[in-house]
């Protein structure tokens, strides 16, 4: 609890507030304002987490979010926690703490000082590059049992979580003119420019305050103000300003085509106790018209022995915690570089009164300035001086330094130190540019690839493209700004901001630094997260793998969360050296979305549970629900499935359900069904072309059956089809393939027959359809129909009428069947559907009638042979197939899929065919899929000649009976087949596919 | 309230979907709703017997009084009509009346009319935060700048279809099938 490592002052955390937070169920104190790990440090843990392959020891190295050793599991208290509702692998430098936050380490068991998994490091030389490829080959057998489990086990970071997300997640589309990603000196100074000129912007950056490098450079000003209240008075005009969005806490993570980009905002994570109104995190999927990426540079580390050991850090994340935070990481702290940026970091320590061990320097003779500054501080300065490796496990203790000369590197004593700042110069971060397909450019001066020409409308500004001193990134920043706001449509000028301070900086380093070490005893890590070494980099290349993006895979290197915004560098010019090309010849791998990882939560947004899909329900649902009904899933729709009574299962209330029907009366929920109307004077010549039906000489008032083929001559769709009037049709087609068939037609419409007056409008939401089945159908509805005529003459099967039930409500009357019943379906709207539905059922229930569900249905009309597209069709059925050539208009010049019906595969002989099949038992119901052979126990490998499409157990047959689609078989009518099983052969009869009422006389009743 | 006369919020219990100070989302009372489609030609008969002439610039609306005609589709317009009383029944007869006096105005033009009053269903979002709620769900540019008053356009809220109408600088009018409302309810009342 005591803050050890805090200043007395400064900094931007509000002292004022203290906030209580538990890292491995340890109580910690930091204050508000604190990253996890900046308050971490305040309390001088640096150890906080287990390495990958090896479980090394491992500390916060940065203070953003390349931070590859800081991951922790993080939930908003201890006792979510112990649930399993953390969220695991973030990054300690990004997680702000709140009063009850509760992290915790990852990767080591039984706790992180003490880890088993440590072994690893000690077995290293056998965990080399290339270390799976190698191992898991053979034997083949054990891939399944040894190998795929121990990899699974060993794999990934942290525990994913246990329980459903409970928090929400929200989504918000928008536009802008100007994009800036990134609210550093560039990227205010782009957004102010293009907010003056006019442009709607939006400026986001993934810290929780804007102001990037400003908010930790110690005595700049800009325009005369403080660094920090320049920021200050910046992000107050922008907020001001209508059409400027302020973003917070977001990550860019993801640059699309067409200039669509991805944030990921985090909207609760810092709250004790948010509102619970407010989702944890948003999605912003944003159309830019112009991007300015402000991404900065990251700081490269130094390839040296031990540098991955606890207490080693970036030398600028040491600038941020002491200058930013208030904290600074040890108590004699010591500096390896080689670039000037470091030797500020140690400035601003050693002025706020701390001890800087050492200043080692790679370069020979650094600036004089900086020297003689560090002079007039009493630091130690050593040129040509290299950090030849760390003593000290899980914390450094003394830092090992080596002079360099021409004929190698000679050891140069030891320094006592609890912290080393390294820095090896600044890598520009290209990754947005990378993701917008932006190639870069090699520039061997600044050992950088630099952001070459755009391929999107995007620029970058600042130091993500090499500009290096805080003035000049400012000018750059505005010059962007305003470019991107004029190429946007708005004119302006490129505000002039003057600064002083952040001066820019000389040197860098690239590779491994050289030492005197053993080299077979020791390691230096070029990938912290991922465990590689610049060893394993020098193997790969020996082991043939020659193109960055095969080192990248065998080695793993630059895989990691940060996808080597760290290592990419230092792995190339290790890479380069050793296969003796220059880096641009060895390529570099490519920078992919998301930029830092993303939750689930916001990928789906509010995509999840009920409203994951629309869930569709007919105005009939509630009744049926009450009525204690099943339901089942068809498209997006919930049907009716069955409907129990006191006690039965599906199979007796399906049987109940089918007797009623056919012995008195149903009552069934069609509602679901497609319609489409089809209005306009060549209406009859569309519907001619489209379905294999003819339909001139449809009378008006009649229905007939449509089949709609798709252009390679299968069967698509099906459905009854009313003629209204001599221009306009009543279209009904399934109801999974609704959405399809208007598409269809419409797409036929539009590029092929645009000759055609006709016109589609979906009509499926304007009749809801209630289908009454039965002997009794007609006695049922005939009370409530106002002014139709039901007697059998005047209204025969496949007939249609308008009129109204009900004393005026609207109606269309179809007399029609699925069942084999004579039947009805009333077509009514919608918003009165339950009350004239209610009416009918209480006909039904006089008449000792029910209401059947979707099963019920599927048998009946198995029972007459009727198919259903999708069960006995698969997209390979032609209506021949089906024995439904009857629905050919033999004398149409053409329909779509006509021609198709003649290819020779199409008539050729022993195609399958729909038959019915009954078990020579009487008792079994077979299994639908199961394949149909001719003999009971058919030798391994011998071809089915079909399969069983439908099965059901008819009450009507009084046994079970099946549809199956089989070859040649209708000529197989009276043969015994056979359905293989597991536990034997089912021997079964081929007969023709009806089981009730073959000649139809039940339809006319 | 909306700026408009055609649109009333409904009476029914459930109306209001949404009620914060800054947005309100109601569900309408119902319409008579026609879909018509066709040519100029017929356009313009069809609309001197509507009552509201059928807009032929893209995504434009006109709105008169009781009725406006709403431009989908270079040959697609759907027609709105109040039958004056604000009640929850659906105006079948207004739309029936309406249906007839279209066709006998447009005689044996080719065109296509449909009553579609049962299969649309309404809601007025309303509040200055009504174009954000709603771009939770639609990726449209809805600043006044790229969507002014009065535009219209048939557009995606999600995974549903949807019409979109501005019928006033802080209000909008949502169509969407009868059985996709649910739906665009639960996305709004979450957003």
């Amino acid at each position: 609890m005591t803050q050890q490592n805090r200043t007395s002052e400064g900094g931007r955390i509000d002292r004022g507030t203290p906030v209580t937070f538990t890292f491995d169920g340890k109580r910690y104190q930091g204050f508000a304002g604190d990253t996890l790990a900046s308050a971490l440090l305040a309390n001088d843990v640096h150890l906080v987490g287990r390495s990958f392959k090896y479980h090394r020891p491992r500390g916060i190295v940065t203070a953003g979010s390349e931070e590859p050793n800081a991951l922790v599991g993080v939930a908003r208290s201890r006792a979510k926690h112990a649930s399993g509702e953390a969220t695991p692998n973030l990054r300690a430098t990004q997680v702000e703490i709140h009063d009850g936050l509760a992290a915790e380490s990852q990767n080591r068991w039984p706790s992180l000082a003490f880890d088993i998994g440590a072994v690893n490091d000690k077995l290293s030389p056998l965990f080399v590059a290339g270390f799976y490829y190698k191992t898991f080959m053979w034997p083949k057998r054990f891939w399944n049992r040894v190998y795929e489990p121990f990899i699974r086990a060993a794999a990934g970071l942290g525990k994913a979580p246990t329980k459903p997300d409970t928090d929400t997640y929200a989504n918000t589309y928008a536009h802008c003119d100007v994009l800036v990603a990134g609210g550093g000196p560039a990227g205010l100074a782009a957004a102010l420019a293009a907010a003056r000129s006019g442009a709607r912007v939006i400026l986001a950056d993934e810290q929780a305050e804007f102001g990037g490098s400003l908010l930790h450079e110690r005595g700049a000003e800009i325009d005369g103000k403080p660094a920090a209240d320049w920021v200050t008075d910046a992000i107050g005009e922008l907020g001001d300003n209508p059409r400027v969005t302020l973003l917070s806490r977001t990550t860019v993570f993801g640059y699309f085509n067409q200039n669509f980009l991805a944030l990921a905002e985090r909207v609760t994570d810092h709250l004790a106790e948010p509102d619970p109104a407010l989702p944890r995190e948003r999605m912003w999927q944003v159309r830019a018209k112009e991007v300015v990426l402000a991404t900065g540079a990251i700081e490269r580390p130094l390839v040296f022995p031990e540098n991955d050991r606890p207490g080693v850090m970036m030398a600028e994340a040491g600038r941020i915690y002491a200058n930013r935070y208030g904290v600074v990481p040890g108590k004699a702290i010591a500096v390896a570089t080689a670039c000037d940026s470091a030797w500020r970091a140690a400035f601003d320590i050693a002025e706020a009164g701390d001890t800087i061990a050492v200043i080692a320097d790679l370069r020979a003779e650094p600036p004089a300035a900086l020297v003689e500054r560090a002079e007039a501080l009493g630091i130690r300065v050593e040129p040509s001086c290299a950090v030849t490796g760390v003593i000290g496990k899980t914390r450094v203790t003394r830092v090992l330094l080596g002079r360099m000369s021409d004929t190698g590197v000679v050891p140069a004593g030891e320094v006592e130190a609890d912290c080393l700042l390294m820095s090896g110069g600044w890598t520009p971060n290209v990754s947005l540019h990378s993701q917008a397909r932006g190639k870069l450019d090699w520039q061997p001066h600044m050992g950088a690839f630099l952001p070459g020409d755009p391929v999107q409308a995007q620029r970058s500004a600042g130091s993500c493209r090499g500009v290096d001193g805080l003035a000049e990134v400012l000018a750059d920043g505005a010059r962007a700004g305003v470019a991107a706001a004029t190429a946007a449509g708005h004119t302006g000028e490129a505000p002039v901001f003057t600064a002083t301070g952040g001066d820019a900086g000389s040197g860098w380093w690239l590779g491994a630094v050289p030492h005197d070490r053993d080299a077979s005893r020791v390691r230096a890590f070029v990938d912290f997260q991922n465990d590689v070494t610049a060893k394993d980099v020098k193997l790969a290349v020996r082991e043939g793998m020659h193109s960055i993006e095969h080192i990248k895979r065998y080695t793993t290197t630059g895989m990691a969360t940060d996808q080597g915004r760290l290592s990419n560098m230092n792995a190339l010019s290790i890479a380069s050296g050793a296969l003796g090309n220059e880096i641009p010849q060895v390529g570099l791998t490519t920078f992919r979305q998301p930029y830092t990882p993303v939750t689930f939560g916001t990928l789906a947004t509010t995509s999840r549970g009920d409203l994951f899909d629309p869930l569709r329900k007919t105005p009939i649902h509630d009744w049926a629900a009450e009525q204690g009904a099943a339901f089942e899933d068809v498209g997006l729709w919930k049907r009716a499935w069955y409907f129990p009574r006191g006690g039965e299962d599906m199979h007796d209330a399906v049987a109940r359900e089918c007797r009623t029907v056919r012995e008195s009366v149903g009552l069934f929920d069609a509602t679901t069904l497609g319609k489409i109307e089809i209005v306009g004077p060549d209406a009859a010549e569309f519907l001619n072309r489209i379905y294999t039906n003819p339909w001139t000489k449809l009378g008006v008032g009649k229905l007939r059956y449509g089949l709609m083929l798709n252009e390679a001559g299968f069967i698509m769709d099906d459905g009854v089809v009313g003629r209204l009037a001599d221009d306009r049709f009543h279209v009904t087609t399934t109801t999974g393939g609704a959405p399809r068939v208007l598409a269809h037609m419409e797409d036929y419409l539009q590029t092929e027959w645009s000759d055609l007056n006709v016109w589609l409008t979906s009509t499926t939401e304007q009749w809801a359809v209630i289908a009454v089945q039965g002997p009794k159908a007609r006695e049922a509805i005939a009370p409530l129909v106002d002014d139709i005529d039901l007697s059998g003459d005047a209204f025969p099967h496949m007939s249609l009428r308008e009129g109204h039930v009900m004393g005026g409500v609207p109606c269309r009357l179809f007399r029609m069947s699925f069942t084999g019943e004579a039947g009805y379906e009333i077509n009514v709207p919608p918003s009165r559907a339950r009350a004239v539905w209610e009416a009918v059922w209480a006909n039904v229930e006089k008449l000792g009638g029910c209401a059947y569900g979707t099963e019920a249905m599927h048998v009946l009309r198995a029972e007459k042979g009727y198919i259903i597209v999708g069960q006995e069709t698969d997209g390979t059925v032609t209506p021949d197939d089906v024995g439904m050539s009857w629905a050919i208009g033999k004398k149409k010049p053409d329909f779509v899929g006509k021609r198709s019906l003649a290819r020779p595969d199409l008539v050729a002989e022993g195609r399958k065919q729909m038959v019915g099949l009954l078990t020579k038992d009487g008792k079994t119901l077979l299994e639908e899929g199961a394949q149909v052979t001719v003999e009971r126990s058919p030798a391994r490998g011998t071809s089915a000649l079909g399969h069983v499409t439908s099965s059901y157990q008819s009450p009507a047959a009084g046994r079970p009976i099946a549809l199956a689609m089989i070859a040649g078989g209708r000529d197989r009518i009276g043969e015994t087949l056979h359905v293989p099983m597991p536990n034997g052969g089912i021997a079964v009869e081929v007969v023709q596919p009806v089981f009730v009422d073959p000649e139809g006389s039940r339809l006319n009743a | 309230m909306p700026d408009t006369a055609l649109y009333a919020p409904a009476t029914t219990q459930g109306a209001s979907v949404v009620s914060r100070p800054d947005v309100t989302v109601t569900r309408a009372a119902p319409l008579a709703r026609l879909a018509f489609r066709g040519d100029a030609t017929a356009a313009g008969k069809a609309g001197a017997a509507f009552g509201a002439s059928l807009p032929m610039a893209p995504l434009a609306a006109n709105p008169v009084g009781q009725r406006a005609a709403l431009w989908l589709g270079p040959d697609e317009w759907l027609l709105l009509a109040a039958s004056g009383t604000v009640g929850e029944e659906v105006p079948w007869a207004l739309a029936r009346t309406l249906c007839d006096e279209i066709a006998t105005a447009v005689g044996t033009h080719p065109h296509a009319l449909v009553d579609v009053s049962e299969r649309n269903v309404a809601l007025i979002v309303s509040g200055p935060r009504a174009a954000a709620l709603l771009n939770t769900q639609v990726f449209l540019d809805l600043d006044e700048g790229a969507f002014p008053v009065g535009q219209v356009t048939r557009t995606l809220f999600t995974k549903a279809e949807i019409v979109l109408w501005r019928t006033g600088p802080d209000t909008f009018v949502v169509e969407c099938w009868r059985s996709f409302a649910p739906y665009v309810e639960g996305l709004l009342a979450n957003g």
